[in-house]
């Protein structure tokens, strides 16, 4: 009481602790509360690949980040404002994140030798100086839980475990955000263990009273709500928003939809998301490997379904063969590529988006590929419908490129209205007058004639096709013929797909082009350039093969083009080749996103720091 | 299984062979053994009691897989060894068609062994017709995962040196439930075998000993000629005792785990000493030991149907499970997708 309030624009807050410690949950609470609160919000979880890592080591330590605020959030945040460390190891991993006069609030009863020692720490760094330049906020949490649940009927270990109800109580009082959405929440997710509701509800309430009542804050924050457009708000994923999207285009499509997928990081949980919903007409086939997966998806759509099926890096290329097999059946196929770490194995819970080549490339033969990437989680949703579309329009398969980062990561999504989502249904062939398997349509697509229709019976497989009839054709000039028109025909979705838009100041210098998940760090970068006077340009690319029709024009017209990626260049070789041009390259491969920072420093470094005047 | 839709209804006119011909020439080499598998099929096809749209043949690479181009339903000549995942969607896509898998020896069992036991494990509705010659045809001649050991080929000049598996052994113990073997030169047996394959619900696997007459020609002479096969192959008959040989003078007796050919001349044994064939025996240790009379010299080569069991069927479970939740949950709509879990309001 009494205490100081300051009013902030934007933060953004770390919790971190053992994979053991429930910081997931803690900060998915901490969202869901911050967006019913009106915050707009990004969201990043970083786990350690060991499903449970010994307790107390650094290897083991599970994190959340949160950036929310009044403003537009495109990511979730360079550097923490605040962290919430719950063991030493905690503390070691994060530190260097932080920004320089960050917020650390420890729990100090997990810094004892044992822990310090797992953690590598010679000395306590909470009785030495090492910690100077921080704001650092000593709270004994764990006997205060212990405390608080004295009397209580649960166990010590439960007690222990409430410890991270305790903490975001405190941050609820600290951030001013109510307490009660978490304890709507813990009554239906503990409604068959009283005693644990109970417990937990007092520690919550407990850690926020004693927010109010320590001497050890001095200031409490506000962050007011967000200008967001009217309408209803939830909080997805990008792998969330892609099985909801995939789901909806097989409505709009009139289809079932059909999964064929093969278990991998980070990829599976569209296969979970997608396994709940068999009340909306979806099959999902767990298949024996990733080759079975999309043969079984591409059988599917053989048979006449929205054939989908999802892996990361090193089970696209595993599907390799059977994509090429789907170019040369003409059918449609969604394949989403959630990118990791790689090359091999590589980093499986870590983001990069280094398979654009190999989606571009990675098949033998001639077997152009429609590919197109997601921009932020939200996007997710929409790119999958979208590709949806193209496949069944065109008869292709899309390989879906999202990354581990949107996948994980979440924003509050504006829920559309359904009907104002295209209607995307095919037509299948019946009509036995004029049919022929390789005949086509202005769109160079051709018919989708499934089987159980009488009279359309047909072969279709992996051995070249004559022209129109579709039988087996081993002659030369055919052959040329038709991987000419599998080109043309994927070529020719350039005319079908939005042009290439340019933000920020239209005559600038600068061009800075993206693809994909870093969307929101170069916007984030662009627009903090821009408010210090520099001007610069901003185009991003969802679709990259094939590109916007606009896109030569686009890029033509900048006097430099600045590639920022997570990967080598690999956009950067393709803008190279395919448009005769130089581009200045950015690359990290870290296994992390860019921080805007980053990007930022680099425009201002080509500007020449003379903000663009 | 087939519902009333796609099957053929008593009014139709009935098929005929020439209805299945896609009449495209046929590009075996002369005399090969495939041709007499795509006879009997032919033939046997217009009594499966299915309209020809509702059949569907899939096949991966090899010689046997260019089945499908001959066959004048929906086919679709996959990738190496992927026939039994392709086939798999289609048959989860549409549960009501038919789907038979042509494969070979290579095809199905050393690229797409994976695929293979896991279509058996899970029971789906499959019909396979392994066309097992021992030999890679299509690449010219090399040893193939059936091929005995010692074998000489083109990429086993000295020899191969590895062990062959025995497909029916692979399927029986992967979990499948209808298992048969026959031979490219026992028509009428093989269109039995066809026929009973078709009417059984789940996974059926028929592996048909077939002769390559290029690269591994008289491969089971011993089983087909005239004058050795009496003596070289049981008929395997639900009910009935194992009995071969020219003039049926031999038989099987199961003494223990162990199979022995005896004499029914000789005195010591009759016909009810022998073992006698049950096809729909639940357990399929007997129909393995059956499997395995293939590495025994003095026993003869079962032929026939080693064993059948009823379990349901994946794609039908699949089904199953889909339309439970349906009715329990109602059908769900995409207003009720978008709004599932915690939302909120901006005004």
């Amino acid at each position: 009481m009494g205490k100081e309030v300051q009013i902030l624009e934007d933060v953004t807050v770390r919790f971190a602790g053992d994979s053991g410690d429930g910081m997931q949950l803690t900060g998915s609470q901490f969202t869901n509360t911050t967006a019913l609160f009106g915050n707009d919000l990004s969201t990043l979880p970083d786990y350690p690949a060991e499903i449970r890592a010994p307790a107390g080591t650094l290897y083991g330590v599970s994190g959340f980040q949160l950036h929310f605020g009044s403003n537009d959030i495109k990511t979730p945040g360079d550097s923490p404002d605040v962290l919430i460390a719950m063991n030493p190891a905690a503390l070691k991993v994060n530190i260097k994140d932080l920004k320089s006069n960050a917020i650390i609030i420890v729990n100090t009863n997990a810094f004892d030798q044992k822990n310090l020692k797992l953690a590598q720490y010679e000395k306590n760094p909470l009785e030495d100086d090492s910690l100077k330049g921080y704001t650092v906020i000593p709270v004994p949490l764990s006997q205060l839980t212990a405390n608080a649940l004295e009397g209580s009927a649960i166990s010590n270990k439960e007690v222990g475990r409430s410890k991270n109800f305790f903490a975001l109580g405190m941050m609820y009082w600290l951030y001013n955000r109510p307490i009660e959405p978490t304890i709507l929440w813990m009554e239906s997710k503990f409604k068959n263990k009283p005693e644990i509701l109970e417990a937990n509800k007092k520690a919550l309430s407990t850690g926020y009273y004693f927010g109010e009542t320590t001497e050890l804050f001095t200031t409490r924050y506000h962050v007011e709500p967000a200008k967001l457009e009217k309408g209803f708000y939830r909080n997805v994923s990008g792998n969330e928003a892609t099985a909801i999207g995939m789901v909806a285009a097989a409505v709009k499509a009139k289809l079932q939809l059909f999964l064929g997928s093969y278990p991998i990081t980070p990829a599976s949980e569209i296969l979970h998301e997608l396994s709940r919903y068999k009340s909306y007409g979806v099959k999902t086939f767990q298949a024996e490997d990733e080759i079975s997966a999309i043969c079984a998806a591409i059988g599917a759509s053989f048979a006449g379904d929205l054939a989908l099926t999802t892996t990361s890096g090193p089970g696209l290329a595993l599907k390799t063969e059977a994509v090429g097999l789907a170019v040369m059946t003409e059918l449609p196929i969604v394949i989403i590529n959630v990118q990791r770490g790689g090359p091999s194995t590589g980093l499986p819970t870590k983001t990069e988006q280094a398979d654009l080549l190999q989606s571009m490339f990675g098949r033998n033969g001639e077997a152009p590929v429609v590919i197109l990437a997601a921009s932020t989680p939200v996007d997710c949703f929409y790119m999958a419908f979208e590709a949806s579309r193209i496949a069944l329009k065109y008869m292709v398969p899309v390989i879906l490129l999202t990354d581990g980062y949107l996948a994980n990561g979440s924003e509050p999504w504006r829920i559309p209205d359904p009907d104002s989502l295209p209607d995307i249904s095919v037509q299948f062939r019946t009509e036995k007058e004029g049919y022929y398997p390789y005949s086509r349509n202005e769109n160079l697509s051709r018919p989708w004639a499934i089987p159980g229709t009488p009279g359309l019976e047909h072969r279709i497989g992996g051995l070249e096709k004559a022209n129109i009839y579709g039988t087996v054709s081993y002659d030369t000039e055919n052959h040329e013929i038709m991987c000419k028109l599998r080109e043309e025909k994927v070529n020719k979705i350039a005319l079908d797909i939005p042009d290439l838009e340019v933000t920020g100041d239209l005559d600038a210098d600068l061009l800075v082009v993206g693809w994909g998940g870093t969307f929101g760090s170069i916007a984030e970068a662009v627009q903090r350039a821009r408010k210090n006077g520099y001007k610069i340009a901003q185009a991003h690319f969802k679709y990259l093969n094939p590109f916007p029709k606009n896109s030569a024009e686009v890029l033509k017209k900048y006097k430099s083009v600045l590639v920022p990626e997570l990967n080598l260049g690999q956009l950067s070789h393709l803008l190279r080749s395919e448009f005769l041009i130089d581009v200045v390259q950015l690359n990290k491969v870290q296994g992390l996103p860019f921080k805007s920072i980053e990007i930022e420093e680099r425009i201002i470094e080509i500007l020449g720091g003379n903000n663009g005047k | 299984m087939a519902n009333n839709e796609s099957a053929v209804s008593q009014s139709e006119v009935k098929l005929t062979a020439k209805d299945f011909s896609t009449g495209q020439d046929v590009r075996w080499c002369p005399g090969c053994g495939d041709y007499s598998i795509l006879a009997q099929m032919q033939r046997t096809a217009p009594d499966f009691g299915m309209k020809k749209e509702n059949i569907v043949y899939v096949s991966g690479i090899g010689c046997s897989s260019r089945f499908p181009y001959y066959m004048d339903t929906y086919g679709f000549h996959s990738i190496h060894g992927r026939a039994p995942a392709i086939a798999t969607g289609v048959k989860l896509a549409n549960p009501e068609l038919m789907v038979w898998v042509a494969t070979g020896d290579g095809d199905l069992l050393s690229i797409g062994g994976n695929h293979f036991i896991h279509a058996c494990r899970r029971n789906i509705d499959l019909k396979i017709l392994l066309f097992n010659n021992r030999i890679y045809g299509l690449t010219k001649g090399q040893y193939s995962p059936t091929s005995e050991k010692g074998k000489k080929t083109k990429s086993t000049p000295f020899g191969s040196v590895d062990y062959p598996f025995h497909p029916i052994s692979v399927a029986i113990g992967s979990g499948a439930t209808f298992v048969a073997r026959s031979l490219d030169r026992e028509p009428k047996h093989l269109q039995a075998m066809m026929s009973r394959a078709s009417k059984h619900t789940g996974i059926a696997l028929i592996e048909i000993l077939q002769n390559c007459n290029i690269f591994n020609d008289g491969a089971f002479e011993l089983y087909t000629e005239k004058d050795t096969k009496a003596d070289n192959v049981v008929v395997l008959e639900h009910g009935k005792p194992l009995v071969f040989g020219k003039n049926n003078e031999k038989g099987v007796r199961l003494n223990g785990f162990n199979p022995e050919v005896v004499s029914l001349e000789d005195g010591k044994f009759s016909l009810d000493d022998l073992w006698v064939h049950d096809e729909f025996d639940p357990d399929p240790t007997r129909a393995f030991i059956l499997s395995r009379f293939i590495d025994n010299n003095a026993l003869p080569l079962p032929i026939g149907i080693f064993m059948q069991i009823q379990k349901t069927s994946y794609d039908a479970d699949v089904e199953t499970q889909i339309n439970n939740i349906k009715t329990s949950r109602g059908e769900g709509d995409l207003k009720s997708l978008f709004f599932d879990g915690n939302t909120w309001e901006v005004a």
